[in-house]
């Protein structure tokens, strides 16, 4: 049977079976439905969307249907005419059948084009049952449908007839009055359920067009998605379990399988999840999509929540997402949905893990709102402010309009987070280059975060939430975020310093020793060459006499001063009570006068004492020493003196060891407390003490 | 509140004009162009002195009998022209520049498109929707 209109208006004359004719005049019906005066008038047109909607549900790839509309003649004359429609049904049924889209493949016979079916009103069941048969043929092979479709389109005839077919989509059953009311019924079932479909397969048809990987098995996978949801009755389309995605009629909605494709793009572009995309980046692979440059102007400003010519990962998926859509034939919105707000796919994305609530609501509560862009500014600029507050700012992408109610309960974590993020980068503060949206944490960094936000979130709760610009680093930002960290804790005023030496043994030695406090050794001591311990040992092997007169022999060289003192020091501590109470007087001497007096002093009380003691008859460094001399015949004088001084030298010896040890480590607190005096010097110089120096000055003055 | 907005890149030629009355925008187009030489005037009157110091907004530019013409100037030398109506006593300095802030902020945001060539008409349906907002408040 010739399609008068169909000849006409295309220009050639399109054979058309009687079924075919009536499913095509059913779907033509649809596509006009929402037009008052239905689809019957002389060439009306079907609406673009509704007809891209049912072509898309032919699940044929895009060019083909580019194609297909091309050669139609839709584009031509610049409406879906009856005829155009018509001729592009049938090049859909050819293209299916897997002949090429030619003009010439619809002269034959061809199966009726299917369109996929996806379910979701009850009555839709007849209708979906009717599809399943049809699916299900249509799976394994395309040339069995043409009986199939005949078989099931009788059984759905009768179904249909019995329920009247309502839809949201479509006007009722009265709108087409030219054709037979009870195909039309059943056909209305059908191609409702036909053009119910395109929209959530448009998501299938987005998707698997638009995975560059296996875009047949994603065809395939929904199809038997779509078959099992069918037969599940259930009344939101279960393609994935994710929450997200139950609204197969609403297009802005990014299904998962959609969003991670999306991620995946953003790493190609920018390893860090956390961070952004810049303009030039995003404009050159944006660019690839083939979209006119006015639309993809257009779709950016819609993405780019924040104007700040960058791209946060929710920002990006709303504009691919846009994209994608506008490639289906979807208008573009003059808004942004919302549920490509950022705000609204920031918790979407990270919700599968529960910890990332914190920041997920934080970062949802941070997106602006589409609306005000003067509120951004405003917001702008009492962030400027904020650098006078104690807290540096964090770059974030979006003002501090909380959006979900839900992140009530997270509000104080969310002032953590921000104060947290806060932290961070306060140079970063430049209102035409703000927003950038940096820190929405994904989760590589989530963990390392998020234990120092929930550790700082009780510190915090109290702050206000100022406008936050994130950095890279949430770490730092936590750092910086603290409680202005405690001092370090003062040290003893002891010997705070280096103390290689421990002071507190040798005051606790010298008060048992001496049982007397005394100050420690007085640093002060001006700078003397270091004499080896050698000569210390040698002198040191006589009795402390002849140590003490080797004293005076030090005095006459310069090191000995410096040596005999330390000698003195240490052996006023170590030396046993021979000295006790001579080391008092000495100790007293030392600390009032210059070395070399109480050199004297001690060596002349030395010298009462070495009276009393006897002292080596070797004496070859005190050899010179007139003062010694006296000394001598005493020694020679009685072994038991011998005895004793044998004693007495052993005892030296050991003093000497100890003695030995106690001048290295004094010479390295004097060199440690050489520099240490510079430095306060010039600490002093600059005025700008610190406790701890202060406590060391008096020392050293 | 006004009656005629452009957008006037450095060199002087137009990236966005519109006027609400759309008959006679000719004449609109014509004081905008000769309210360039004023905006000029007033620049180089100022800025040898004191570059920085130089103020964006520059004021009343010149009054004819049925309108006034108000001028901004941004640091990019890209100037906004702003066509009043005489009749409209009630704008005040400070809206005037309220407006004009709000056209620079918008402008900002059409130049963070990365889609968006400096010196490219400005097609952005943001700032069509902005400047109509201010247009529209008049009439």
């Amino acid at each position: 049977m010739e399609q008068g209109p169909g000849g006409a208006g295309a220009g050639l004359l399109l054979p058309l079976s009687d079924t075919e004719q009536q499913r095509y005049s059913e779907l033509f019906s649809l596509c006009c439905s929402p037009a008052p005066e239905g689809g019957s008038a002389p060439a009306p047109a079907a609406g673009g969307s509704k007809v891209g909607d049912l072509f898309r549900a032919s699940q044929l790839p895009a060019d083909t249907l580019h194609q297909i509309t091309e050669l139609c003649g839709a584009k031509r004359v610049g409406y879906f005419g009856p005829a155009q429609f018509y001729v592009a049904l049938k090049l859909i049924a050819a293209a299916q059948s897997g002949l090429p889209v030619r003009i010439e493949s619809i002269k034959s016979e061809l199966p009726l084009p299917r369109f996929m079916a996806l379910k979701n009103d009850i009555e839709m069941r007849y209708g979906n049952a009717a599809e399943i048969h049809g699916v299900k043929f249509q799976i394994p092979h395309p040339t069995l449908e043409k009986n199939s479709f005949k078989r099931s389109d009788e059984g759905d005839k009768k179904q249909e007839t019995k329920s009247p077919p309502m839809s949201p989509m479509c006007s009722p059953p009265a709108s087409p009055s030219n054709y037979q009311r009870i195909p039309l019924s059943y056909g209305y079932g059908k191609s409702r359920s036909g053009l119910e479909q395109p929209h959530g397969v448009s998501y299938e048809a987005r998707h698997s067009t638009h995975q560059q990987d296996a875009p047949a098995t994603g065809n395939y996978g929904s199809k038997s998605a779509l078959v099992h949801s069918s037969l599940s009755r259930s009344l939101s389309v279960e393609r994935e379990p994710q929450d997200s995605s139950n609204y197969p009629d609403d297009p802005w909605r990014i299904t998962e399988e959609q969003r991670e494709y999306y991620i995946n793009q953003f790493k190609s572009l920018q390893p860090d999840l956390n961070s952004f995309i810049s303009g030039s980046v995003a404009k050159n692979f944006f660019t690839k999509s083939k979209l006119p440059i006015p639309e993809l102007s257009h779709i950016w400003e819609l993405s780019d929540v924040d104007c700040d010519g960058a791209l946060t990962l929710p920002e990006f998926c709303a504009a691919f997402h846009l994209i994608v859509a506008r490639k289906n034939g979807y208008p573009l919105p003059d808004t942004l949905p919302e549920t490509l707000l950022p705000d609204y796919l920031q918790p979407a994305s990270l919700k599968p893990k529960r910890d990332c609530a914190l920041l997920d609501s934080y970062s949802e509560s941070l997106p602006v709102s589409q609306q005000t862009r003067d509120f951004n500014r405003t917001e702008l600029e009492t962030v400027r402010e904020d650098p006078t507050n104690s807290e540096p700012l964090i770059l974030f992408d979006v003002a501090t309009s909380v959006v979900e109610p839900t992140s009530v309960e997270e509000m104080p974590d969310k002032s953590a987070l921000t104060q947290d993020a806060n932290s961070d980068d306060n140079q970063a503060l430049n209102v035409s280059a703000t927003a950038r949206t940096i820190p929405k944490d994904f989760k590589p960094c989530q963990h390392l975060s998020l234990k120092t936000v929930v550790q700082e979130s009780n510190t915090l709760k109290a702050r206000p939430r100022s406008r936050s610009y994130s950095s890279t680093s949430i770490e730092d930002a936590m750092k910086k975020g603290e409680e202005p960290p405690m001092p370090p804790p003062r040290p003893q005023k002891s010997h705070s310093r280096a103390s290689s030496l421990d002071l507190n043994k040798i005051f606790q030695q010298n008060t048992q020793a001496v049982k007397s406090g005394w100050l420690p050794p007085p640093p002060a001591l001006p700078p003397r060459p270091f004499v080896s311990q050698g000569p210390h040992h040698v002198t040191n092997t006589e009795p402390v006499a002849q140590a003490k007169s080797s004293y005076v022999e030090f005095r006459l060289k310069e090191q000995t001063e410096q040596v005999s003192e330390i000698e003195l020091h240490p052996q006023m501590n170590r030396v046993p009570s021979q000295t006790e109470e001579s080391s008092p007087t000495r100790k007293e001497i030392l600390l009032t006068q210059p070395p070399s007096k109480p050199i004297r002093r001690k060596f002349r009380s030395e010298n009462q004492m070495l009276e009393n003691q006897e002292l080596t008859p070797t004496s070859s460094v005190t050899a010179s020493l007139p003062v010694v001399k006296p000394h001598l015949p005493a020694q020679k004088q009685s072994s038991k003196q011998k005895r004793a001084i044998q004693t007495a030298i052993r005892k030296n010896k050991e003093a000497n060891a100890v003695l030995a040890r106690l001048n290295s480590e004094l010479q390295q607190q004097l060199k440690v407390r050489n520099t240490l005096n510079i430095t306060i010097t010039r600490l002093d110089a600059i005025g700008c003490f610190s406790p701890l120096a202060k406590d060391l000055v008096p020392l050293y003055r | 509140m006004a009656v005629c907005i452009a957008v006037i890149a450095k060199e002087n030629y137009p990236l966005y004009i519109r006027s609400i009355p759309t008959e006679n925008e000719l004449k609109f187009h014509y004081t905008v162009h000769t309210s360039l030489d004023v905006v000029d005037e007033k620049i180089s009157a100022m800025g040898k002195a004191l570059v920085d110091q130089r103020e964006l907004y520059l004021g009343l530019l010149y009054p004819t009998e049925d309108y006034k013409v108000y001028g901004y100037v941004t640091n990019s030398k890209v100037k906004f022209v702003m066509v009043v109506d005489s009749s409209n006593t009630a704008l005040r300095d400070n809206e005037i520049r309220s407006m004009f802030r709000k056209l620079h902020n918008s402008y900002t945001d059409v130049m963070c498109n990365p889609f968006y060539n400096p010196g490219d008409c400005i097609h952005s349906r943001a700032f069509d929707n902005m400047v109509t907002s201010m247009m529209m408040q008049v009439c």
